[in-house]
């Protein structure tokens, strides 16, 4: 059974989860929004392979990192569950 | 043995493996019906997850919506926005609203914003936005059943209705759960088989997510490199760089999918069935790892299957396919219509371009794309029939799930919640399950009738689940301040912001001739075109709920406490099974 939390612990926990997230989501916004649509232009000058970059990140790359991203969330706030006491076995 | 007779056995085996499995999987409780008891494993709910998001649309559609429609570049929008969603989803609202362990979308917003107003304003954004979504399933139903096996349409959509009602009714979440794991292995085959081998065909490389970036066999010339340049040498745009309308709209239009896709309540339930807060944050991965395999793959079918197509049509530049000595695949779809020919010139050649004026080719499906590609390939006839089985299972898999998201809140959130809160656990389930079977009955006549609107119906889903039940799930999750009334109008706001501004350029209920405002660029706001609008509706929800929330009285502390403890993990194993 997971111990109770006091209020500043929950604070400090919720602080944490969301700064974690926040950072998440800014990786997210620069693969997708950046370099699919808004940085598209000039990181087609680069190659990679046949693909033209800004291309990849928008057909391809942008998906990868997405996944990637929701694993390693899972990973982090497993971790942090951990740590507050507040994991769930 | 024929295609036909191949494609009856093919697609008459996955029916019966759905049958079987819903006689298995009978719902013995209202937790069996709305959540599959909720013991389902991350990876398991991560695959049925993958089949209830990916449509007939997806399936059927998309590639060539990315070839053709949208020109390819454009359409990557499609790519990002419906993948995308899943990083929201999984760490803005799944693993809270596991928390929180109810059993349908309406009622957490019913609790969090303490008032059935709230509740019902919340039931009549997820019908809208299920019903528009679900009359696309049922008409990909249809068509794929009398493009395939030559039935018409309508029996061919009395046929999926049954097999619906079987799982869905017997078994609820339950039987739903355990049929999308079934479907998704059949649609992902029926998928990836044909692309791996087309990209062997065109590349020497199997993997289609590395054949659209390598070099054609027996050339140093990179595929995407030719396919830019046969487009253009037909006048059209460059398929690599091809914006679709500008930067701006495929931004908001990106946007809009990814907070629909968070926002679309046959989606957040299935986050509903795992049985911990960590399983919904990983399940959320592992449906986004099974949707990839698809949504990495079409970009690479578009692309081959477009450049297959026309250097099929004009082998070598100038010189033109005879209509008469056109491949028999051709001939088989220009039955069906999604391919037409038209000698303009009277040269019995055909002419395929841009341009209007000369195009021969007047009728080029997006479906094609999908459909006739294991044919151009010259692939074996079991091919074809497991593509056949794939889009009836894609098809299928989400009609059921939407179909248990609109039962669910007739007969969990109208019935028990408001209408009679004392009736048993068993008259419920009843209940739930003649809530089910009027839902596909209406879903079925919808599909044998479809409104007008049905043409544009998936994307405006989006657009509807973006601008209402996103923003109230996000803001009640993140914030203690949001109050009832500022939550519903909110709702109210986003949701009529988007309906006015599609209304006003396709027409009220899109039927023709009510549109007050012309359907072009030079009339859309910003140049964002219509289905790419949720987005703005969405900012609206936001404003007002966050301004009325601050003239009205704030929430109660019990509220405030509840949002206090969907934020942390631990208890979630003894969620509420009332």
């Amino acid at each position: 059974m997971a111990k109770k939390m006091t209020p500043e612990q929950a604070d400090a926990y919720w602080k944490r989860n969301v700064s974690l997230m926040v950072k998440l989501m800014v990786v997210w916004f620069v693969v997708s929004y950046g370099c699919g649509i808004m940085l598209f232009e000039p990181l087609n000058q680069i190659q990679l392979g046949g693909y033209k970059l800004g291309f990849w990140f928008a057909q391809q790359g942008s998906i990868y990192v997405f996944v990637a991203l929701i694993f390693y969330y899972t990973r982090k706030m497993a971790a942090l569950d951990r740590e507050f006491g507040v994991d769930e076995d | 043995m024929d295609l036909q007779t191949l494609t009856y056995i093919v697609v008459g085996a996955t029916f019966t493996l759905y049958i079987g499995i819903a006689i298995w999987a009978r719902a013995g409780s209202t937790k069996d019906f709305y959540v599959a008891g909720g013991g389902i494993h991350p990876v398991q709910n991560g695959m049925a997850t993958a089949a209830d998001w990916m449509s007939a649309a997806s399936f059927i559609s998309m590639a060539g919506l990315i070839a053709l429609s949208y020109g390819g570049y454009g359409g990557s929008v499609f790519l990002m926005g419906w993948t995308g969603g899943y990083v929201i989803l999984a760490m803005l609202l799944a693993p809270y609203l596991r928390k929180y362990g109810k059993f349908t979308v309406p009622e957490f917003i019913g609790d969090r914003f303490y008032s059935n107003s709230a509740r019902a304003v919340a039931v009549i954004c997820l019908i809208i936005c299920s019903v528009t979504y679900v009359i696309g399933q049922m008409k990909g139903v249809g068509v794929a059943f009398s493009r395939f096996l030559e039935v018409d349409y309508d029996t061919g959509l009395y046929v999926g209705m049954t097999i619906v009602f079987f799982y869905a009714v017997l078994g609820g979440m339950k039987g739903i759960t355990y049929t999308q794991i079934a479907q998704y292995c059949v649609l992902i085959l029926a998928y990836t088989i044909p692309a791996m081998f087309i990209s062997l065909q065109l590349t020497g490389n199997p993997l289609p997510q590395l054949g659209l970036g390598s070099t054609l066999v027996g050339t140093d010339v990179y595929l995407l490199d030719r396919l830019d340049q046969v487009v253009m040498e037909l006048g059209f745009k460059e398929y690599t760089t091809n914006v679709r309308l500008s930067g701006l709209n495929m931004f908001a239009y990106t946007l809009s999918l990814m907070i629909g896709t968070a926002g679309l309540p046959h989606v957040i339930i299935r986050f509903f069935t795992v049985p911990k807060v960590k399983d919904a944050r990983s399940s959320a991965g592992w449906a986004l790892v099974f949707i990839a395999i698809l949504y990495t793959t079409a970009p690479a079918v578009a692309g081959m299957a477009r450049l297959n197509f026309m250097q099929t049509i004009e082998p070598e530049p100038g010189q033109y396919l005879a209509y008469e000595e056109r491949p028999q695949w051709f001939k088989n779809w220009e039955t069906t219509g999604l391919l037409q020919y038209e000698d303009k010139n009277g040269d019995g050649l055909i002419q395929y371009s841009a341009d209007p004026e000369t195009n021969e080719m007047v009728k080029v499906d997006n479906d094609i794309m999908v459909l006739a590609n294991p044919e151009i390939a010259k692939l074996p006839n079991w091919v074809i029939a497991l593509v056949a089985a794939g889009g009836l299972a894609a098809a299928l898999s989400t009609a059921a799930g939407l179909l248990l998201a609109i039962s669910s809140a007739i007969s969990h959130d109208l019935l028990k919640g408001m209408i009679a809160p004392n009736i048993s656990e068993k008259a419920e389930l009843n209940a739930s399950r003649i809530a089910m079977a009027v839902a596909i009955a209406g879903a079925g006549y919808l599909g044998l009738n479809p409104p007008g609107f049905a043409a544009g119906t998936v994307a405006l889903a989006f657009g509807l689940a973006a601008s209402s039940i996103f923003p109230a799930l996000m803001m009640g999750i993140f914030s203690k301040g949001i109050t009832k009334e500022g939550a519903i109008a909110g709702m109210v706001g986003g949701i009529g912001v988007t309906l006015l501004y599609v209304f006003q350029h396709k027409g009220i209920m899109f039927i023709p001739g009510t549109a007050f405002l012309g359907d072009m660029p030079a009339n859309w706001f910003m140049g964002i075109e219509p289905n790419a609008f949720g987005v703005v509706g969405a900012i609206v929800n936001f404003g007002v709920a966050i301004g009325v929330s601050k003239m009205t009285a704030e929430p109660p502390q019990e509220v405030q406490e509840l949002v206090e403890s969907i934020r942390i993990p631990a208890g979630a194993e003894a969620a509420v099974d009332h």
